[in-house]
């Protein structure tokens, strides 16, 4: 029997967690108060977490012999999931970011799947309505914990290319269907009280084995640009199949906290989306990388390099640069030395801003989080919106390891698959200088009509290299150049 | 008084429907530059699983329970903790400038710990 004391406990303490939840989400809208937000809302899951042992007071009666070592093996899977996840999530390079929330993502999926499981494999929901949500619960999960885990798979380079194949939409719902249909057959099983054909074990496995290779499917051959609206995806997915399992429970901490994430993660999806004037429908049906099979326009001048050390000192006697920073940059890991420019050129009177694409990096935001990392701070970051005008004012435009985001074909060019996405408007800038790897094409594969403009310069080499010898040169200059 | 949690039918809805719109709202008004850690943060957000993983195992009364229900812990908790982790580290960095380079060789004023 639950005693009244624990009930009340337990209450009090979920109502005031799904508030500290939600109030720490709204403080992280603030680059002011969102250190602070995630606190707050980590103190939420700490006392949620402590509170729920308090269950212990009223488990079910089949339950009670088995009390001592459910405690324990609570306890254990604690420590043990816990532990190595907090252990690799600090450990783990800022870069690595995006395929960390995906797994974590996938962890989260993968626990509303295993409740789901439990209730079934035990009977435990009380009527239809339960069952129909549990199941919807556990296929969303599933589908949640194993797309995931293709996502981190691709991110962190394990796949390589995206898996494609004749009449793969067709076979994934084949898969749908079918998982859809045996759900079906459980509700009816379980109203029936009996199952002519399969007995319900084998049943409940045949449905997550389903949901599971259907999330794989779903995932495969979707290309590695297009990862961070997967992950927000799944992202929203696990939040809801939280929610519906906190429904399971009877737990409304579970249902408010997996159903705010439900939403807040489907906006994201569609910010994000918006961003790579993608829809997500686009995203999640068409196979990006065979779009852009697309004849290489006749693009007109020539590609001129200058060495390292002359764009240093030109951007030295400019009076307003602006830098574009990509995924490349932090490939090369050249943010701290982008830093040590800049404060070089600073110190120089030279003005400074970073412009950053909505989708620099490999997820909205991410570079923002990787220059904040290098000690940039957030008020020399401008975004998109904020800073496309002053281009035209500005003596320099330094574009390193973006490319696809400063292509002005995405203006002109009706035929370029990045046609209409909002680009960094680089070119409009008295003078570009384009550091890059060497003469290949950006993420979308496409040729950059910028680098061939008259008042462009490519320099070539590694990023971390580059800015090096940029570095040195404008140091050269040094004493005398203070004065 | 009754102090025993009993959601059914519409209140279930209603509670799903104000939960999404306060999701909604609260994420409508995040500057791009937040995405990434916001998606960290959201993602650490339903690691609250852990919960109900600990509830279905507080329950099993079977083996198969027990084991299905051990993962659910261990992969709650490792939503949870990674979560939070990575979120703050991201958090973390966050911080305002001022006119740090204005005065000649002055060096990064501030020095990460960790």
């Amino acid at each position: 029997m639950l005693t009244i004391i624990p009930q009340i406990l337990i209450g009090a303490i979920d109502l005031v967690a799904a508030f500290l939840f939600m109030f720490g989400l709204q403080r992280m809208s603030s680059p002011v108060t969102a250190p602070s937000g995630i606190k707050v809302a980590g103190i939420g899951m700490l006392v949620a977490v402590v509170a729920s042992f308090l269950y212990a007071f009223g488990v079910d009666t089949a339950a009670k012999p088995f009390l001592t070592v459910n405690l324990a093996l609570a306890a254990v899977a604690l420590v043990i999931g816990g532990g190595v996840a907090w252990w690799v999530g600090r450990k783990v390079a800022m870069t690595a970011m995006p395929q960390m929330v995906a797994i974590y993502n996938g962890m989260g999926g993968g626990a509303a799947g295993a409740i789901a499981a439990v209730e079934l494999f035990g009977a435990k929901y009380h009527g239809t309505v339960q069952l129909v949500v549990t199941l919807l619960g556990a296929l969303i999960g599933a589908i949640s914990l194993s797309g995931s885990l293709i996502a981190w798979a691709k991110l962190d380079g394990v796949l390589k290319q995206p898996f494609r194949m004749r009449g793969q939409q067709g076979l994934n719902s084949v898969f749908i269907l079918a998982c859809l249909g045996v759900g079906g057959y459980i509700v009816y099983a379980a109203q029936a009280g009996a199952s002519p054909l399969i007995d319900m074990p084998h049943l409940i496995y045949l449905f997550f084995g389903l949901a599971l290779i259907f999330g794989v499917l779903m995932t495969l051959p979707i290309g590695g640009a297009d990862m961070p609206v997967v992950i927000s995806i799944y992202n929203a997915f696990t939040g809801l199949a939280v929610g519906l399992e906190g429904f399971v429970l009877q737990n409304p901490a579970l249902m408010i906290a997996g159903m705010v994430v439900g939403a807040a993660g489907l906006l994201l999806t569609l910010l994000m989306a918006k961003a790579m004037n993608r829809s997500v429908s686009n995203v999640l049906f068409t196979n990006f990388g065979e779009i852009v099979k697309h004849k290489h326009g006749d693009v007109k001048g020539a590609l001129k390099p200058v060495e390292a050390s002359d764009a240093g000192i030109f951007m030295r006697y400019a009076k307003e640069v602006i830098i574009v920073p990509g995924y490349g940059l932090a490939v090369a890991q050249g943010q701290q030395k982008l830093y040590e420019l800049v404060k070089l050129l600073q110190a120089a009177g030279v003005t400074v801003k970073f412009a950053i694409h909505p989708v620099a990096g490999r997820m909205p935001g991410q570079m923002d989080v990787l220059l904040a990392e290098a000690g940039v701070p957030y008020d020399m970051i401008f975004q998109l919106e904020d800073i496309n005008d002053e281009f035209a004012n500005a003596d320099v435009a330094l574009v390193i390891g973006a490319n696809d985001v400063v292509n002005p074909a995405a203006r002109t060019d009706k035929s370029s698959p990045i046609f209409g996405m909002p680009i960094l408007n680089a070119d409009k800038a008295k003078q570009v200088y384009v550091v890059k790897r060497g003469q290949g094409k950006g993420y979308a594969g496409i040729v950059n009509a910028l680098f061939y403009a008259d008042n462009c310069n490519m320099v070539y080499g590694d990023a971390a290299a580059v800015l090096t010898k940029m570095i040195e040169a404008v140091r050269g200059l040094g004493s005398k150049a203070a004065a | 008084m009754q102090f025993a949690i009993s959601i059914s039918g519409f209140v279930a809805l209603y509670i799903f429907m104000l939960a999404a719109f306060a999701g909604w709202v609260i994420i409508g008004h995040v500057p791009a530059i937040l995405h990434t850690p916001l998606m960290s943060g959201s993602n650490f957000v339903h690691g609250i699983v852990v919960v109900g993983g600990i509830f279905a195992l507080l329950n099993a009364s079977t083996v198969l329970e027990q084991v299905i229900g051990f993962f659910a812990v261990l992969l709650g908790a490792g939503n949870a903790a990674g979560g939070f982790a990575v979120t703050d580290r991201m958090l973390a960095m966050f911080r305002l400038g001022g006119p740090v380079a204005k005065h000649g060789h002055a060096r990064a004023r501030h020095i990460k710990k960790g």
